[in-house]
């Protein structure tokens, strides 16, 4: 569209032709009121805030549905537009409770908001009010039918948006109300995003109503925990006795890739952190039972054991199992820890897909992955098995922006019909063991599936867990020897890529590097050069008596493997984590950690996109995975530089940035390391001096850090030029995916009330739905 | 979870007759998209079925491709549209300006105490249902009362027995039961 030329305010201001003028406006920043218009719905111009004055047109037009053209002149603000406004105020306030004080939404509602600047605080109807009590049509969801002022977001945003379309309007004029799909209950995916866009308190969250006041909270922006779409969440925090609770997430300030999106998981499923189950206190087994210990003293009991183990038994004998859900400094300090504390290349973690196959298929080629934010645009989408809408909410909602607001193409090719075939432009139903033949097929094929893609000029190629290992290498070589390709790997958890790339597998150092690689990590004292165990061989040894000591951080293989009790009675076993998992029960120590919301650090979405975490809520008693391995490497080696190269030059010092709501904590800690007579600008705790490493050693991690450090996402280059791994395909069988649904979270879920009721709700809904 | 989906209704038991699902299926060919002839769809069905059943609803619904939601959602804001049984007759008395000057509630009254029931009642025979409606644009004849799909105008209180008796006259004798039998009326559109 050709630039056009338009005044407004007596400013002129440049927009595509055919752009809304209220768009055009909030570019410039200039504010227009609106009710109804939710960037990206469908227009419905039923609230008349956005009244403007268009020149030689004789009545007020609305901005939402005025599209600019070449020499318009408008007035935004006048005392004609102000009476206009108000009065549409004061028919809202007919019958709206002025209640604010006790609203939900008191303090952050867009009615409150206009009342406050156009003044029109009394209500003029002097009948009594027309009352309707509250209904709670869910778990989550509660609809308040007086503070309603039928702005058809939350109807839009579930039908266009979600493309759940669970919400409608019922009768006419003064007798209108939403409903909800089923008598009195909602019957959805439960994302809470009609809550999200609710102007007014008529919409209120299960999770949050008449918790708190917003200006009580402070706002911590940080990634989500649970799936590996890496959204970014608000965290609405609020002090407690013991540290600081969280209240509320949401996407207040819309500033991650997922805009205002957040799934049931990200909305709601943040309770696992207040949990009476979380563990507060380090535990020590003794005789035959797990008892509170002090830090000091299990710290220095793990330490020794672990060093004994090693130094009689040698390395090999120790195995290390990391996490799909600690920051990417976590992890990289866990394979260094493991390799050159413990002597042992034996670590893994629970692998949800093959991102080693992807890395190494694109050796040596550069610019073929895609990030999160290059799938909201591209023209053409090819998706290969996984069923997004369960699995990655995320990436779900972006495929269907893009195809509704750009007419993206989208090609679906799966073994099970998914939901978002509604948006697909042709689907191909393959065989579930056909996945491998499919870039075969799709260059010979003569289905017009086959020839729809062979004739797309550019294609972004999004594949799970079902291409492994050969699939992988196949997949890849046929896109670039098709050209104009991307891809992406579909894993399962919020860091499931930062354990890969950060090399928490057996045959592989950080960035895919093979362990036997000539020169490979040689700043590395002591880096035993041939592979280790994977985690089924750990857990072979362990059987066999030939595993001395396993360490296990965030991850429970007896319940995912479902593992004999026995299994490890003559092993001894250290775990970290939230909750006494059932591996954590048949540890010999166990160390509380903290939650993803409750550190510093980087993640890694499955897409490669790195992201800033700020530590949001706080606990005492726990302590982040970082500290507890960098104290337990404390009681093995001598000099811990040699591990976390804290203040050495070329180090940046965490000044409190990076801690968000705790802002003041980094202050005080540098008060208590100067006490102590240590480098004063950085502990050894901090994880930045790690992430310094991590950007000079592994390759595709050169970071744009004024990008990351001011909030935004960072794409990490799995096929950075430079960077050539020549490892052996293996590690395909080892992949065990999670395959979550909306309201699970691989071995987190279960400790979140709120995803379990939503999860019973829907299994209710669908049960009664089926007897109808 | 998917709406447009689910419900999918077993086809054991037809919810339209024949003569009905043959007259959507032309009428939906009508219409550039087949969600325009949902409005006429819900009054012929409800003229055959007498209501808007949970079984009409889902079957427009199925047949339409739409969710049943949209269906009580359009359904519900027109009056001429219900949702529960109404009479074999349904008398809708319009209480408007216009009627309600003309004496539109003495008349209401009448047929209330003719039926013996409330506004919104229907006799025990299930033979006549009443309702106040707004206005049904007969204003220049006012007051005005429409009975299923015909207009009796400038209706006195003492026109009300007669009314009622030409409606009763109707029934065959041999009918017992008039409430099984849907109403049917004239409707406009034959
Ligand atoms: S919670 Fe989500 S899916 Fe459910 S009604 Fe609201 S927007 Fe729709
Ligand atoms: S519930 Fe909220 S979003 Fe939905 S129509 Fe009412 S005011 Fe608008
Ligand atoms: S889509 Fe994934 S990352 Fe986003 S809120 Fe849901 S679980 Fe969290
Ligand atoms: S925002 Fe324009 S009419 Fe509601
Ligand atoms: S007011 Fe009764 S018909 Fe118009």
């Amino acid at each position: 569209m050709p630039e056009v030329t338009f005044t407004v305010d007596g400013k002129k201001l440049r927009a595509p032709a055919g752009t809304l003028l209220i768009d055009a406006c909030r570019k410039a920043g200039i504010e227009i009121p609106a009710f109804c218009y939710y960037p990206g719905l469908s227009l419905q111009a039923a609230c008349r805030m956005c009244v403007v004055r268009q020149e030689k047109v004789p009545k007020l037009q609305t901005a939402c549905t005025t599209t600019v053209a070449e020499g318009q002149v408008f007035i935004t603000e006048s005392p004609e537009i102000a009476q206009a406004r108000k009065a549409t105020i004061q028919l809202l306030l007919g019958n709206h409770p002025l209640d604010c004080p006790v609203c939900d939404a008191g303090g952050e509602c867009e009615l409150q908001d206009m009342t406050f600047k156009y003044g029109a605080g009394e209500s003029l109807y002097a009948e009594a009010k027309h009352h309707r009590d509250e209904q709670q049509w869910s778990p989550a969801v509660f609809y308040d039918r007086p503070r309603c002022i039928l702005c058809y977001r939350c109807v839009r945003m579930c039908g266009e948006g979600m493309d759940v379309w669970a919400l409608g309007v019922s009768g006419r004029g003064a007798d209108s109300l939403i409903v909800p799909n089923q008598p009195n209950q909602l019957d959805c995916e439960q994302c809470g995003m009609c809550i999200d866009v609710c102007p007014v308190g008529a919409l209120t969250s299960g999770s949050y109503r008449y918790k708190t006041r917003p200006w009580e909270m402070t706002h911590v922006s940080t990634v989500c925990t649970h799936c590996a779409d890496g959204c970014t969440v608000t965290l609405g925090v609020r002090q407690t006795s013991d540290g600081s609770e969280i209240v509320r997430a949401d996407n207040r300030d819309k500033n991650g890739i997922n805009g205002d999106f957040l799934c049931a998981k990200g909305r709601f499923g943040f309770d696992f952190v207040e949990s009476p189950d979380r563990l507060r206190q380090p535990l020590v087994r003794s005789n035959g039972r797990l008892e509170p210990a002090s830090w000091e003293h299990a710290i220095r009991l793990a330490a020794s054991k672990l060093k004994e183990i090693r130094d009689t038994r040698g390395g090999a004998a120790i195995g290390v199992i990391g996490s799909n859900r600690t920051t990417n400094e976590e992890n990289y300090l866990l394979q260094k820890f493991a390799r050159t504390v413990l002597h042992t290349n034996n670590i893994d973690h629970e692998r949800s897909t093959d991102y080693a196959a992807l890395a190494r298929a694109l050796a040596g080629q550069s610019g073929k992955t895609a990030s999160l934010r290059d799938i909201a645009s591209a023209c053409a989408i090819l998706l290969i098995g996984g069923n997004p809408t369960d699995e990655h909410p995320l990436l779900a909602w972006l495929l269907r922006t893009n195809v509704r607001l750009n007419r993206a193409r989208l090609y679906i090719a799966n073994a099970k019909p998914i939901k978002l075939t509604r948006q697909a432009k042709d689907a191909l139903k393959i065989k579930s063991g056909d996945y491998n033949d499919l870039p075969a097929s799709l260059d010979a094929g003569r289905s017009a599936f086959a020839k729809a893609i062979r004739a797309e000029g550019s294609l972004l190629v999004i594949f799970g867990e079902e291409m492994r290992g050969e699939a992988v290498e196949k997949l890849v070589a046929w896109g670039v020897k098709r050209g104009n390709v991307r891809f992406a790997c579909l894993g399962d958890h919020s860091n499931s890529r930062g354990a890969a790339d950060m090399g928490l597998l057996p045959d592989l150092l950080p960035g895919y590097v093979p362990v036997a690689a000539p020169g490979a990590f040689s700043e590395y004292p002591n880096l035993p050069a041939t592979p280790g165990k994977s985690l089924p061989q750990m857990i072979e040894a362990a059987g066999k008596g030939e595993l001395g000591a396993l360490l296990v951080v965030g991850a429970d293989p007896v319940a995912t493997r479902k593992l004999d009790p026995t299994l490890f009675n003559s092993t001894f076993l250290v775990v970290q984590d939230l909750f006494l998992t059932e591996t954590a029960a048949l540890a010999d120590v166990v160390f509380p950690a903290a939650s993803l919301y409750e550190k510093s650090g980087t993640v890694t979405n499955t897409f490669g996109d790195l992201q800033l975490l700020r530590k949001g809520a706080d606990r005492a008693g726990v302590k982040p995975d970082f500290e507890i391995l960098v104290r337990l490497a404390g009681g093995i080696i001598d000099d811990i530089k040699t591990l976390v190269p804290f203040g050495q030059r070329g180090v940046t010092g965490d000044l409190g940035q990076s801690r968000g709501a705790q802002a003041g904590e980094a202050d005080r800690h540098a008060i208590w390391l100067e006490a102590n007579g240590l480098e004063p600008k950085l502990s050894p705790f901090d994880p930045l001096a790690i992430l310094d490493e991590i950007e000079r050693l592994v390759p595709g991690y050169p970071l744009d850090r004024i990008n990351l450090f001011a909030g935004n996402d960072v794409h990490t280059k799995l096929s950075s030029p430079g960077y050539v791994p020549v490892a052996e395909l293996a590690g395909s069988g080892l992949i065990a995916p999670a395959h979550d649904t909306l309201f699970t979270s691989g071995r987190l879920g279960r400790w979140s009330e709120a995803l379990k009721q939503l999860a019973q709700h829907q299994a209710k809904e669908l049960v009664e739905t089926a007897a109808d | 979870m998917s709406p447009k989906s689910k419900k999918e209704k077993s086809k054991s038991a037809p919810v339209f007759s024949a003569e009905l699902a043959a007259r959507f299926d032309a009428l939906v060919e009508k219409y550039p998209v087949k969600r325009s002839a949902l409005i006429p769809m819900l009054l012929y069905a409800q003229d055959e079925a007498g209501y808007l059943s949970d079984a009409v609803v889902a079957e427009v619904a199925r047949r339409i491709g739409i969710t049943e939601l949209e269906v009580r959602d359009v359904a519900s804001y027109y009056s001429m549209l219900r949702f529960k049984p109404a009479g074999r007759y349904n008398i809708q008395v319009c209480t408007n300006i216009s009627c309600m000057l003309r004496g539109a509630y003495e008349v209401s009254e009448r047929f209330q105490e003719e039926l013996g029931i409330g506004p919104q009642g229907v006799t025990p025979d299930g033979l006549f249902s009443l309702e106040e409606v707004e206005c049904i644009g007969a204003c220049c004849w006012a007051p005005a009362v429409q009975v299923n799909y015909d207009f009796h105008d400038e209706i006195r209180p003492d026109h009300v027995l007669g009314i009622l008796s030409g409606y009763r006259g109707k029934i065959r004798p041999a009918e017992k039961d008039p409430a099984k039998e849907p109403a049917k009326g004239t409707p406009p559109h034959a």
